[in-house]
């Protein structure tokens, strides 16, 4: 057994027996990261660069701590301090940092595609840490694995993507996802940021009503506005966003259930979360920052070990 | 397929194994017992089961130990992790390793490393069903062995479990 793909790029190209080692694998990574000694040599002769052409922080830290738990060496690259900033291409950039003898790479890059472009120009593994608005599958990985930790399976689970739609790759990772492992998803937030013909393409509800979504639910992941990706006015201001599609501890309160609440960071309070909802015990939102490690030690060891010529 | 143990002598094996480790120390107090995943675990539970029937008193550490992620082969082909669960310190302990067969010595190789991540232990046993010596690539010995074979390389030792394989029998394979 082991993965189909030679890259992750996206969850878009795995299948679900992939999917589901991933998650077995991250399983028994999250068992060694409660040991005295939470550091397995799996990778020692495996050198991985981590190129980081837009910010990050939880995704970058949660790399490189799962590439160090598996005793891999650790390179860091961050656009701004590098020479991509005097003009140099992508494919040079890396082609120069695969020849000091680099095994793997994970990319982020606002630009939709790049590490798809860069699988079928190097030899080395490629794993996508978020790729513009196309995906970002080491995050829809720990969210499945948080949901499947919390609350059982993923099988039938009812999961609302709340927010943002539009510019999330979170969102995308999540219901290529949970589609494929047989939850169902219903996408909601204002319709301007949601889009056009999600429902046929992907097979998901599409509801524009918060408070009919969140009775719908046994688990809400709610994204945070990406104002940085919008070039142009989607809804009126941040506050009324709020109003409408704020989850505050009185609307969770009015529900007849307990809808657990995910997050894939980071938030922003009193927008699309009250502090006292993304605070409550309800939330998992630190549970899936630490599954994060678990889930990219299982990818990084997968990809790792596969056909790998002596 | 030629066979070496049957159910029955294999019943008679393992209870005495169990006898053995006990001799070897009067108290369990500071001893800990760990089953190596995944076949390892076949043999361990029974041996477990023996020596809790002959110490009722019980609070016998037991775990179980996968050495995937300790592998020397760990890049040339795709190993698949079983659980490993030892919810306890090894720090000083008298530590008991139990497999089913001693083969290379490398499985115990990676165990001995896997180990250290759960304290130092004071001291570590061996404990196998089967030997299969003058196969060694380590210089690696088990403490208490139930047989001991010398079979040549091409072939194959095989244990069969009852929970896993539907019997208990141990046989050569050519």
């Amino acid at each position: 057994m082991s993965l189909s793909a030679k890259h992750l790029l996206g969850i878009k190209n795995l299948t679900k027996e992939d999917i589901s080692l991933i998650l077995q694998t991250a399983a028994r990574f999250k068992e060694v990261l409660q040991r005295p000694v939470k550091k397995v040599p799996s990778l020692r002769d495996v050198t991985i660069v981590n190129l980081f052409f837009e910010n990050s922080t939880r995704t970058r830290f949660s790399f490189e701590l799962a590439e160090r738990r598996l005793s891999a060496d650790v390179l860091n690259f961050a656009a701004s301090t590098s020479s991509a900033a005097k003009g140099e291409t992508l494919l040079d950039t890396v082609n120069n940092i695969l020849s000091m003898k680099v095994d793997m790479v994970v990319m982020r890059h606002s630009a939709s595609g790049a590490p798809h472009f860069l699988a079928q120009h190097i030899p080395a593994a490629i794993i996508n840490a978020g790729d513009g608005i196309n995906e970002h599958p080491t995050q829809g990985l720990l969210d499945a694995f948080s949901i499947q930790e919390k609350t059982g399976s993923l099988e039938g689970r009812k999961v609302a993507i709340i927010g943002d739609i539009m510019h999330s790759r979170v969102a995308m990772s999540n219901l290529f996802l949970l589609k494929k492992m047989g939850a169902e998803v219903t996408v909601c937030g204002p319709p301007t940021l949601i889009p056009r013909y999600i429902r046929e393409a992907h097979g998901v509800e599409v509801n524009y009503n918060l408070k009919e979504t969140l009775e719908w639910c046994d688990v809400a992941n709610v994204l945070r506005i990406q104002l940085e990706r919008q070039n142009q006015v989607l809804f009126s201001s941040l506050r009324e966003y709020n109003l409408a599609y704020g989850i505050s501890r009185s609307m969770l309160d009015s529900l007849h259930k307990e809808v657990v609440i995910m997050h894939p960071g980071p938030i922003n309070r009193g927008v699309e979360l009250d502090s006292d909802v993304a605070d409550s015990k309800q939330s998992i939102i630190l549970q899936q920052v630490e599954n994060g490690v678990a889930v990219r030690m299982a990818v990084l060891y997968l990809l790792a070990t596969r056909d790998k010529p002596e | 397929m030629k066979s070496i143990l049957t159910e029955e002598q294999m019943s008679i094996t393992i209870r005495r194994l169990a006898h053995q480790v006990l001799e070897n120390q009067a108290s369990l107090a500071d001893t800990v017992f760990i089953g190596i995943q995944p076949r390892g675990v076949f043999l361990s539970d029974q041996v477990m089961e023996e020596i809790r029937r002959l110490q009722p008193e019980g609070g016998v550490q037991y775990g179980r130990l996968d050495i995937t992620f300790y592998r020397d082969d760990v890049r040339k082909e795709l190993h698949i992790a079983n659980q490993t669960d030892i919810p306890f310190s090894l720090e000083g302990k008298r530590v008991v390793l139990i497999d089913d067969v001693l083969y290379t010595g490398r499985t115990i190789r990676a165990a001995l490393d896997a180990l250290l991540d759960f304290g130092r232990p004071g001291k570590v046993e061996l404990c196998v069903l089967i030997d299969r010596r003058f196969s060694r690539q380590l210089p690696i010995e088990a403490d208490y062995v139930g047989k001991s074979i010398d079979s040549i390389i091409s072939q194959k030792v095989k244990v069969y479990w009852k929970k896993k394989d539907g019997r208990e029998e141990v046989a050569i394979l050519d």
